[in-house]
């Protein structure tokens, strides 16, 4: 189980916009995702961290085809997905699935749990009766079979985003695109969800696209970690080499900003607290797009754009000032 | 109650045998279910808590903020003011006052209509004799003090054009404006950004610090906790399960369910996470006895006996687990 899985090149994703103001109407271009590459291997996951705006859910989506990506390549074990027809594309969905934050939202209220994870199978035109494959399903996310002739209104949160996993594996696919899949969850309830999603990745070999804004998720479930900025990449590694050893001045201040569950690391801890906000994704800064909140901006970071390449940390960076920090 | 883990200075938020609940078609919901809690002035204490556990319900009848069919018993005590069953009248010169309290979305708190510096201002007359125009200078120097740039120009703003961030120090402004003895954060970081978050928990610690204000400081988030409380309640099923002094409290929970929550949090790659098993209990009928037994890897036939188990002294903390001093025993 090795080789590249997918392949995401140069994605860019553009949303326009009209406002009027009464006399006029502006047109503006929202540039949620600005360029994006990276790869994922078999069987492992590559974790996608980034502040609200940062665009991480819209790669979600541009990688699965959801929403067309303006421009860009992303393909899937060698097949190009964005130039592919429908019809050809539609055979390919069974091979890739996503899950999402809010399973009560995703799931029909008034269709049992067994038909709502029956129904990829049925969509699909898979023949026979299903009732043998969902019974599997609910135990291999740790629910009984006996669920599946009840609402989702009977289940607990925890429960629901099981029901959502099961349903997402009904067509064996091979790649999953995990979209904040346990942020609404209490951390006793999450645990059990993570452990599910090793386990199931173990036994079945798929790879994760893992899109999360809580970083000890991320660490704790990624073998590369991704971080997003303003629709950019700044900073790609190891998921070990990005939490101890990042280079990149968001990504320090990212890790350094969250709260470890430990008082005196807390005390210990010099932290680098950012100023102001995340600047619109409509009018972003010149050159480097980090530059208005960044410590170490300095002019060339106004003018030039600095490229994800590795300057001597290695893992790429896109940093004039690229300096690995050993974080606690 | 006495214990090591108590300040020395007196309390100025007395919270004893409060019980909350409330009607529904399937009968009463009990959610809090007789809880104490003592704050000192200047003091920050965190109460933890999953989604149900009755920690936003304590404060908010502590706030006489919960609607009027809550049937609300016990006490609660700002600088020596009772606030349970006291008239409207008299707890809305109590609120904003004595006691304020800020929430997770201070969008859904500031009236859209208003200008921000108006609104501060507002919090000021309500409580003070002052006239509008020092009302507005107060407004500005509280916007000053949590951290909003020019604060003269945004006061003329309106709460749209306001990140969530900056909101949030908004209603913190307001919810200190009258200086109170006690100051409650309903899970004010919760729809913040992480770097975001940090900067609302430092104007939080300023507050406590130099307006020597109580802070209780409401959360699901562990790190948060570890981050800027000195000490914690660790409340279940409407009850306080566990009590500590922050250090002790992640270097050696007293119960199972605290226990639980720390094993629970994602570390490392390669660890496995070990997970609560079930789910919370129904409050229309909570088990006898222990409600975190059903849960519970460690519950016996004691655990299921008679009321909920009280909070009792064990060593610097404080536990209601009944079969803690078998467990520890075990342990070592």
């Amino acid at each position: 189980m090795t080789g590249v899985m997918l392949e995401v090149t140069d994605l860019v994703k553009n949303f326009y916009g009209k406002s009027s103001s009464g006399i006029r109407t502006t047109k503006y271009t929202v540039q949620a995702v600005s360029g994006v590459s990276f790869e994922l291997d078999q069987g492992k996951t590559l974790g996608l961290v980034g502040e609200s705006g940062s665009g991480k859910s819209t790669v979600g989506r541009c990688v699965l085809q959801l929403i067309k990506p303006t421009s860009g390549s992303v393909k899937y074990n060698g097949a190009e997905l964005t130039t592919m027809g429908a019809g050809q594309l539609r055979g390919l969905r069974r091979e890739m699935q996503i899950v999402f934050q809010d399973p009560y939202a995703s799931l029909d209220p008034r269709m049992t749990v067994g038909s709502s994870i029956a129904e990829p199978l049925k969509i699909h035109g898979i023949p026979g009766n299903h009732e043998h494959k969902v019974r599997n399903l609910l135990d291999l996310v740790g629910l009984s079979p006996l669920h599946a002739k009840r609402f989702p209104h009977e289940f607990s949160g925890g429960q629901r985003q099981r029901i959502g996993i099961a349903r997402a594996l009904a067509l064996d696919p091979k790649l999953l695109v995990l979209d904040e899949p346990v942020s609404a969850l209490d951390v006793s309830i999450q645990a059990g969800v993570m452990n599910l999603l090793e386990d199931i990745q173990n036994e079945l070999g798929l790879g994760y696209l893992f899109i999360a804004h809580d970083l000890s998720v991320v660490r704790h479930i990624s073998d590369m970690v991704a971080v997003m900025y303003l629709g950019k990449l700044v900073e790609m590694a190891s998921s070990e080499d990005i939490f101890t050893q990042p280079a990149h001045p968001y990504t320090q201040a990212l890790l350094s900003a969250v709260p470890q569950p430990d008082p005196a690391t807390e005390r210990e801890r010099r932290r680098v607290v950012l100023t102001g906000d995340v600047p619109s994704p409509i009018n972003p800064p010149s050159g480097c797009r980090f530059r208005t909140r960044c410590p170490k901006a300095a002019d060339i970071c106004a003018t030039e754009e600095p490229a994800l390449a590795d300057p001597g940390v290695g893992h790429p960076v896109a940093c004039h000032f690229a300096e690995v920090k050993a974080m606690v | 109650m006495s214990n090591g883990s108590e300040p020395s200075t007196p309390h100025v938020l007395e919270i004893r045998d409060l019980r909350v609940s409330f009607p529904t078609d399937d009968g009463m919901v009990q959610a809090v279910r007789g809880v104490d809690l003592d704050v000192g002035a200047g003091e920050l204490v965190g109460v933890v808590g999953e989604s149900g556990s009755g920690k936003s319900v304590t404060f908010l009848a502590a706030m006489g903020l919960l609607p009027k069919r809550a049937k609300i018993t016990g006490s609660v005590k700002v600088a020596g003011d009772e606030l349970v069953g006291v008239p409207d009248r008299q707890m809305r010169k109590v609120r904003g006052k004595k006691i304020a309290m800020i929430f997770q979305d201070p969008l859904s708190a500031l009236n859209p209509v208003h200008k921000i510096g108006d609104q501060v201002a507002e919090m000021v007359l309500a409580h003070t004799d002052m006239s509008r125009s020092n009302a507005h200078d107060r407004a500005i120097d509280l916007l000053d003090m949590v951290g909003i740039p020019q604060p003269r120009q945004r006061a003329k703003q309106y709460p749209h054009e306001f990140s969530g961030g900056m909101r949030q120090r908004v209603m913190i402004a307001m919810g200190v404006a009258n200086d109170p003895e006690v100051l409650i954060a309903d899970e004010p970081t919760t729809a913040l950004d992480v770097t975001v978050q940090a900067q609302i928990l430092e104007v939080i610690q300023r507050v406590q610090h130099e307006m020597n204000t109580a802070v209780v400081f409401i959360t699901h988030d562990l790190g948060v906790i570890a981050r800027i409380a000195s000490r914690v309640q660790v409340m279940y099923a409407g009850r306080a399960v566990e009590r500590a002094l922050v250090d002790d409290l992640f270097a050696h929970p007293a119960h199972p369910y605290t226990t639980g929550l720390l094993t629970s949090l994602p570390g490392r790659v390669g660890t496995r996470l070990i997970p609560i098993t079930g789910a919370p209990p129904n409050m229309l009928k909570p088990p006898s006895g222990c409600a975190f037994r059903p849960r519970c890897a460690h519950a016996a036939a004691v655990c299921a006996e008679g009321d909920p188990p009280p909070l009792r002294p064990f060593g610097t903390q404080e536990t209601a687990c009944v079969r803690i001093d078998e467990l520890t025993q075990v342990a070592r």
